[in-house]
């Protein structure tokens, strides 16, 4: 006895309510977009400059004494927030204090970062700080501009690999599933208030990489098809090549996610943001694929000279032109 | 139907053999390093082992690859700073320099173009003002007569300054050639500097690198903090003897042009006014140890270098009965009184020091001085606990994630899953493998990206066990079927892991530190997992093939 995700032949039809599908990508993006205008990101200092610390103690984290001794030290903005993870001991006590770039300094210097800790050491005399980064707000800019240049060029690439291994209209429905994703995920950090760092920008770029990987699958199925059923109308030709990618579809997704969990799980809170993006970027990217990529194909129709292009028909006699 | 040439069998299996060959150190990790510390050791005595260090040698066989894959920052705990080296300084320190020349051969034109003075200008320009400015042209001659070729490729013919008139003012800047060689020089005599100070603490595999055009990354693992390493490179330790104009106790008086005020090191209230530019530099130094001077009390005494120890001499014979001042970085360490012609080049420097402090102020002159200053853009530390953590925290969650992955592929597939989880053990065992070949840094991300790899890798695998099933289904015969499958999704397979592929190329390209971790994982992930799938599960599934001779088949 198998395990099968998906029944071994399916023909469902994933083109009959194209409106539904269609409207809730276009509800989520369009939440994403005014969350992001609304709320913004949540950047970490490698966007942002400054400075988190790291400290760990026996007791237990008092976030309003901590943040009663820094207060004092007229710091400008900061942020103290507990870290809670299954993988701590009983007596790890995490937090994390992030403190926003000072004027004038590149880089917090090392006086303040000492000020912080004698102010805390106060307030918890066996606190540890394990680690701490301060980005000066010149890298800062510079990361953001890295980052998002990267992105664009990760598409670009993509659509010009497509575009040369298929057709344009391939390309064009695979970006669109990449656009859709980079889209939703960067609305899922805002809306959930995640810090958004520089690795969430390769996990992006992972999400991207994940998301073409199934888009080409049942894009190269397509291609094959489209050989193969010469009469039969775009519509259900791309329904037997989703159909019959379906079941590696869910697999490849299944197995993935299954590492990611555990990685979520037992990782340690450090990726544990990293982590959540490429999960929820699998999600949605195994989604897209067969809804998005596909849909934008059959919106754009498909050069085949065999027949007119005629999209609209959804009949199986719709374009027997004999 | 389903063959394969003995010779690619072979190679097949020798590639999986040399892989698991190179990963296996890995899994002998700690005493894998003390082995290697141990030979580096007995290589830099020359060859001679002590009987401890042998015994560390002795704990991996020689015959053995000894390559690991190193731990980032993140996982074993170190400071991390990236310093822009501030350029800049340096034209200041040239145009300094220049003066003494550029008075001297305007001195000797005197009849022409009257006298000179030195005006107020920017940092990196000279301005003389001539009391006649018909000399001018005369002036700019003798002036540009002292460029010379620019020394970089890049300017090859540019002379290094600019010689230009300002109504009565002669304005000497470097050329544009002149500074890019000058910032060129800078950065790596500032590289080439704190590698050297490091190296005197003396920590294991530093990364020192260059960064752009005027960055330069620093990680050294196993330092306490930023702030520690900060201390070690930050000073800048120039060393320079200037002749004492005055001694005052007014930081705020003007010291005149070509003068400074430089405040004393271990005198509260006390300044001297200096001349700016200097008789010696630090550069000229060949030798600085910790001494003690006649009293007992800790000093330094430093040797300097032929052309250093003519000017230094040339100078003392002439000023005797002036004083002078040794000054480290902007603060006048002393300012003894010439008593008689120093001819040798060697001298001693007494300060209120400890003997500690006479310590690291011979490592620091002997290093040599950093050639500017140094803004920190970036600093981390990571404490070695939360690496340790990390490690511990990313094996578990990736046995985890593999255990899952191989229950569920065998579930799925049966028997083939058998066959792809043989092939996702070696795939994981070949990226350390050829992480270790690389010398590439495995970091936390880089930990996410094995475990990613291994969600990805069987990929290739379920393609191509889909198609051998679908093909089944049109009853070809299960070898027509095995073949086929591996024909058909061979387009797929590489095309997904193409832009995939794309995908980590750009983050290894455009990412820093560890996000270039995870790409290196991801894009080594993605090579082997396409050679398991398509190489050796194939292989195996061949090679059960040929034995059983299955009438029907089940994937």
């Amino acid at each position: 006895m198998r395990l099968r995700l998906v029944p071994e032949n399916t023909s469902w039809d994933f083109f009959s309510r194209p409106k539904l599908w269609l409207g809730i990508s276009a509800g989520l993006i369009l939440l994403s977009l005014v969350s992001f205008v609304l709320q913004g990101l949540n950047y970490g200092i490698d966007f942002r400059g400054g400075t988190t610390i790291r400290t760990e103690s026996a007791e237990p984290v008092d976030v309003g004494a901590y943040r009663d001794a820094l207060q004092a030290l007229e710091l400008g903005d900061i942020t103290i927030s507990e870290v809670f993870d299954p993988t701590f001991g009983p007596d790890q006590n995490v937090a994390m204090v992030r403190i926003q770039a000072q004027e004038g300094q590149e880089s917090v210097t090392v006086e303040t970062i000492e000020r912080v800790r004698g102010a805390l050491q106060e307030v918890a005399p066996d606190i540890e700080f394990v680690s701490d980064e301060s980005v000066g707000p010149k890298v800062s800019g510079e990361l953001i501009q890295t980052a998002i240049i990267a992105v664009l060029l990760a598409i670009g690439a993509v659509l010009v690999y497509i575009w040369l291994r298929f057709e344009w209209q391939f390309a064009l429905g695979a970006v669109a599933a990449l656009v859709h994703d980079v889209v939703l995920t960067i609305g899922i950090f805002s809306e959930l208030q995640i810090r958004f760092d520089l690795a969430i920008i390769a996990a992006l770029l992972t999400i991207v990489g994940y998301s073409l990987n199934d888009t080409v699958v049942v894009f190269d199925r397509v291609r094959e098809n489209l050989m193969k059923y010469k009469k039969r109308p775009l519509r259900e030709v791309l329904n037997i090549s989703i159909n019959e990618t379906l079941s590696r579809t869910f697999m490849t997704s299944a197995t993935t996610l299954l590492a990611l969990i555990s990685l979520f799980v037992l990782g340690g809170d450090v990726i544990r943001g990293f982590v959540f993006a490429m999960i929820w970027g699998v999600i949605v990217g195994t989604y897209s694929s067969i809804f998005i990529a596909s849909a934008t194909l059959l919106l754009l129709g498909v050069k085949r000279d065999w027949s007119k292009p005629d999209q609209t028909a959804g009949t199986q006699f719709g374009d027997v032109d004999a | 139907m389903l063959q394969i040439d003995l010779w690619k069998r072979v190679l097949i299996w020798a590639a999986v053999a040399v892989g698991l060959l190179l990963a296996l150190p890995n899994l002998f990790y700690e005493h894998v390093e003390t082995h290697n510390d141990a030979v580096a050791a007995i290589e830099a005595r020359g060859g001679e082992a002590t009987p401890e260090l042998a015994a560390e040698a002795a704990m991996w066989p020689d015959w053995m690859p000894s390559s690991l894959v190193n731990l980032g920052l993140d996982l074993r705990g170190g400071a991390h700073l990236l310093a822009e080296v501030q350029v800049g300084d340096v034209y200041e320190s040239r145009m300094e320099a220049l003066w003494p020349e550029v008075r001297d051969v305007l001195r000797d034109e005197r009849d022409v173009v009257g006298t000179i003075r030195l005006q107020p200008s920017a940092p990196d320009a000279l301005r003389v003002r001539l009391s006649q400015p018909e000399g001018m042209s005369r002036a700019l001659e003798v002036v540009g007569g002292l460029a010379r070729p620019v020394g970089a490729a890049a300017g090859a013919g540019a002379q290094d300054l600019e010689v230009r008139a300002e109504g009565d003012e002669l304005v000497v800047t470097l050329s544009e050639a002149e500074k890019r060689a000058t910032d060129d020089r800078t950065v790596r005599q500032a590289l080439e500097i704190i590698r050297r100070r490091i190296d005197e603490v003396g920590t294991r595999e530093p990364t020192i690198q260059r960064q752009g055009a005027d960055r330069i990354l620093i990680q050294v693992p196993g330092v306490g903090s930023a702030a520690e390493l900060k201390e070690i490179i930050g000073t800048t330790a120039q060393l320079t003897f200037h002749p004492v104009v005055s001694r005052n106790a007014d930081p705020d008086q003007p010291p005149g042009i070509g003068n400074e005020t430089l405040p004393s090191m271990d005198q509260e209230g006390v300044f001297y006014t200096v001349e700016s530019a200097p008789v010696v530099t630090g550069d000229q130094l060949v030798d600085a140890q910790p001494s003690f001077d006649e009293n007992g009390r800790p000093a330094v005494t430093f040797r300097f270098n032929p052309t250093g120890a003519r000017a230094f001499g040339d100078y003392t014979a002439a000023n005797i009965g002036n004083p002078f001042a040794i000054v480290l970085d902007d603060e006048v360490i002393s300012a003894p009184v010439i008593q008689s012609h120093i001819p040798g080049g060697s001298g001693i420097i007494t300060g209120n020091f400890t003997v500690e402090e006479s310590t690291n102020l011979a490592v620091l002159l002997r290093a040599g001085a950093l050639p500017a200053g140094l803004d920190f853009l970036e600093e981390r530390t990571i404490g070695p606990e939360l690496g340790a953590d990390s490690i511990e925290a990313g094996r578990i969650a990736t046995i985890v994630a593999f255990a899952a992955v191989l229950a569920f592929m065998g579930l799925s597939y049966g028997r083939f899953g058998l066959f792809a989880n043989v092939a996702l053990i070696l795939n994981i065992a070949l990226v350390f493998g050829l992480l270790s070949l690389i010398g590439a840094t495995l970091t936390l991300p880089g930990i996410a990206g094995i475990v990613l790899t291994v969600g990805m890798a069987v990929d290739a695998n379920v393609l191509v066990f889909e198609r051998i099933r679908e093909e089944l289904r049109t009853a070809r015969g299960p070898s027509r079927a095995i073949q086929l499958g591996y024909e058909k999704a061979l387009s797929a397979i590489v095309d997904a892991n193409l832009t995939t592929f794309i995908t980590a190329v750009i983050l290894y390209v455009m990412g820093s530190g560890p996000v270039r971790g995870f790409a290196i994982t991801l894009g080594l992930g993605i090579l082997t997992s396409v050679f398991t799938a398509i190489f050796v599960t194939r292989l195996l599934i061949v090679m059960w093939f040929e034995r059983r001779r299955p009438r029907t088949l089940e994937v």
